[in-house]
């Protein structure tokens, strides 16, 4: 394998990592919301590096660009967690089913990981977008209208509770 | 040149020197006009107010800027008290990469490109997006309530206005079949302009573009007389300019993007785009179709008021997007006309895309229009019963 | 394909340690006489009073949400953008079945704009 990839790859899940452990580590929020960021880009190089650039500027598109504001702006609206610091119980009190869960996920990885995967031995298509787009119209077409639906459902569940 | 470098080294070596010398180069060329930029607009605004502008450092003020320069790099550095040390400096960190990045993928002309990628135009939104992070980033940093306010102020706009111009070059987007950027360009050679043919998304992508760079009259997050300078209030010496270099290097490359996608970038009216005069002169004319946009938004700092922040945001969702809307069905009907006509007579592509595009804007104008003027109607005869105040 | 991304992750390095480079030389060039006038916030000359970061208005938040909506249908609709054309003109003459099902999906969406438009989401109070 190419030296040059290994070492982006290297570097990009250092990245991906390092921020998932900012995010738990962070004294305040606003900075483990920068880490989570900082995670979201590492994933974007990711998909960049597994030869998907269509998914990788969506990722930094939709997480860097759009959800990452809604997770600041929603910490700037929560009065105690603006202020406050995280410091006095950065290892929480609920220990027990963090941990449940950390297991939980570990063992899921590791199924994933070592599972005997059908991999396509064909190269990645050089324009992967118009086949993306042809896809959706054609055997995706109900997933593709289902997302509309979901996202309007998200839209109006959205602004009735932040209008309470 | 690759194959130049490859003479004295491992492949490998030649490509990763080729990379890092154009990548300098395009940081260098950026720089520079960036500095120019600030100059044309002091003489440009100087005019406009009836003063002389620059005038002092060299001929014309030119070396105004270098003096500006090493006076900002040699200005004491403060960083407030209150203020987070780490999440304040990581400001003009991240507020500058971004707008540095977007012109990797910039076409010059038909061999002098950064990158080709194939998604050209969604990785110049995806990452100019990012730049609200740095503004936010430096607004809570500061700990200044002008900051804050000024950053919340400055990101709402420019989500707000990301979505218009998005959808905006969709139509493009649509018309090219392609998301390249060479691309693009090569299919306004063949079908003429995009301003030609999407006029009215090309309105609408200008006025989401001065509300995304924060120029006037979109510039409420700088709003000196109520939020003294926004999200960048508490930074001094060179800290503030980055942010001062980030919004410049902005103007500069909305101007070049909206060259490139609406005013077939590089290439020469009437001349093929492999040409050798094409070859040779694209990047200049890239240059100066940048600096009509440029100019154009010096202009209208020159003329117009700050807009009202509830007029800013209903502009927005309220007529940019359904007209956007509106413009991309329309392209989508026609669209796959103008392909069938091109594919049958090459010759007759271009007028055809051209006349029936200018049709449907016509039509599109028309209805926008009717309905405003029936808006503007009801709500003047409401302020006139007295049942609402005025707005 | 990579060798193309090679190059946006060298011009990324480089863009990040531009205003590194730049800000190291001017800690190297520029004055430090800190005093705690100075360094005090900057408010027009007044003490601040009270908290900066405190509760924000919650119109900005439904602005960012409805920002979210907007991109991820802007994720979805390009990749229609672009394949659009070749789609309809494929085959023996127009057929416009595509568009019909992007109407739709757009639609929709356009129902929620609407919906929080006579809400009055939009607003800005």
């Amino acid at each position: 394998m190419n030296p040059f990839v290994v070492l982006s790859f290297v570097a990009v899940a250092a990245v991906t990592i390092g921020g998932g452990l900012g995010v738990v580590l962070a004294r305040t929020v606003f900075a483990s919301g920068l880490f989570l960021i900082l995670s979201f880009i590492g994933v974007a190089g990711i998909y960049v590096l597994l030869e998907a650039p269509f998914l990788a500027a969506t990722q930094v598109l939709v997480y860097v660009g759009a959800v990452a504001v809604l997770i600041l702006f929603a910490i700037m609206l929560t009065r105690r967690v603006m202020s406050g610091s995280t410091q006095d119980n950065r290892m929480n009190n609920q220990w027990i089913a963090a941990a449940l869960v950390a297991l939980l996920l570990f063992a899921l990885l590791v199924g994933t990981t070592f599972q005997q995967w059908n991999l396509s031995q064909d190269s990645p298509p050089p324009d992967s977008v118009a086949q993306l787009g042809a896809a959706f119209l054609g055997p995706y077409i109900l997933p593709f209208e289902i997302v509309s639906v979901l996202l309007l459902a998200a839209l109006i569940g959205a602004i009735v509770i932040a209008r309470e | 040149m690759v194959d130049y470098f490859a003479q004295f080294m491992p492949g490998w070596a030649a490509a990763l020197l080729w990379f890092v010398l154009y990548a300098v180069i395009l940081l260098v060329f950026a720089l520079v006009n960036m500095l120019f930029i600030t100059w044309v607009e002091r003489k440009v605004i100087g005019r406009m107010q009836d003063r002389i502008g620059a005038n002092r450092a060299g001929p014309f003020g030119l070396f105004q800027p270098v003096a500006d320069m090493v006076k900002i790099l040699t200005k004491e550095d403060i960083t407030p008290t209150a203020a987070n040390r780490v999440i304040y400096n990581l400001g003009p960190l991240v507020v500058v990469p971004p707008a540095i990045l977007v012109f990797a993928v910039l076409p010059f002309s038909a061999s002098i490109t950064g990158v080709d990628l194939n998604i050209g135009l969604l990785f110049i939104f995806a990452v100019a997006g990012t730049a609200t992070l740095g503004i936010l980033i430096a607004g809570w940093g500061s700990n200044n309530k002008y900051s804050l306010v000024g950053a919340m102020r400055a990101v709402a706009q420019m989500v707000s206005y990301e979505v218009p111009q998005l959808l905006s070059i969709v139509g493009v987007v649509m018309i090219a079949g392609t998301l390249s950027m060479q691309g693009i360009v090569a299919k306004q050679a063949q079908l003429g302009w995009f301003v030609l043919l999407q006029p009215i998304a090309f309105i609408v992508f200008l006025i989401a573009a001065m509300a995304e760079v924060n120029r006037t009259p979109f510039d409420l997050p700088e709003a000196e007389s109520e939020i003294i300078a926004g999200h960048h209030t508490e930074y001094s010496g060179l800290k503030f300019g980055m942010f001062y270099l980030a919004e410049y290097m902005s103007v500069l490359f909305v101007s070049a993007l909206a060259a490139t996608v609406f005013l077939g970038g590089y290439q020469i009216p009437f001349v093929p785009v492999g040409n050798v005069i094409n070859n040779f002169l694209g990047p200049f004319v890239l240059i100066g179709k940048t600096y009509l946009f440029i100019f154009l938004t010096i202009w209208l700092r020159g003329t117009l008021p700050r807009v009202r922040v509830d007029h800013l945001m209903a502009f927005a969702w309220k007529a940019l997007v359904p007209i956007c809307l509106m413009n991309i069905f329309l392209v989508a009907l026609i669209a796959p006309f103008i392909s069938v006509t091109a594919a049958n007579s090459p010759a007759l592509a271009a007028p055809v895309a051209i006349v029936s595009m200018l049709v449907a804007n016509a039509i599109m104008f028309v209805i926008i229009y009717l309905v405003i003027q029936s808006i503007v109607r009801r709500d003047r005869a409401r302020v006139a019963e007295g049942t609402v105040p005025a707005r | 394909m990579l060798a193309q991304w090679g190059f946006i992750g060298v011009f990324l390095l480089i863009a990040l340690a531009f205003p590194v480079i730049g800000l190291a030389t001017a800690w190297l060039l520029r004055p430090k006489k800190p005093g705690p006038i100075k360094k005090s916030t900057y408010e027009c000359g007044l003490e601040t009073v009270g908290e900066t970061w405190i509760q924000f208005k919650v119109q900005y938040y439904i602005y960012a949400l409805i920002f979210v909506i907007f991109d991820i249908e802007i994720a979805f609709l390009l990749p229609w953008a672009v394949s659009h054309t070749a789609l309809v003109a494929s085959g023996t003459g127009l057929n416009y079945l595509p568009l019909v099902e992007v109407v739709i999906f757009v639609a929709i969406l356009l129902a929620g704009l609407v919906w929080a438009w006579r809400k009055g989401a939009l607003e800005w109070v």
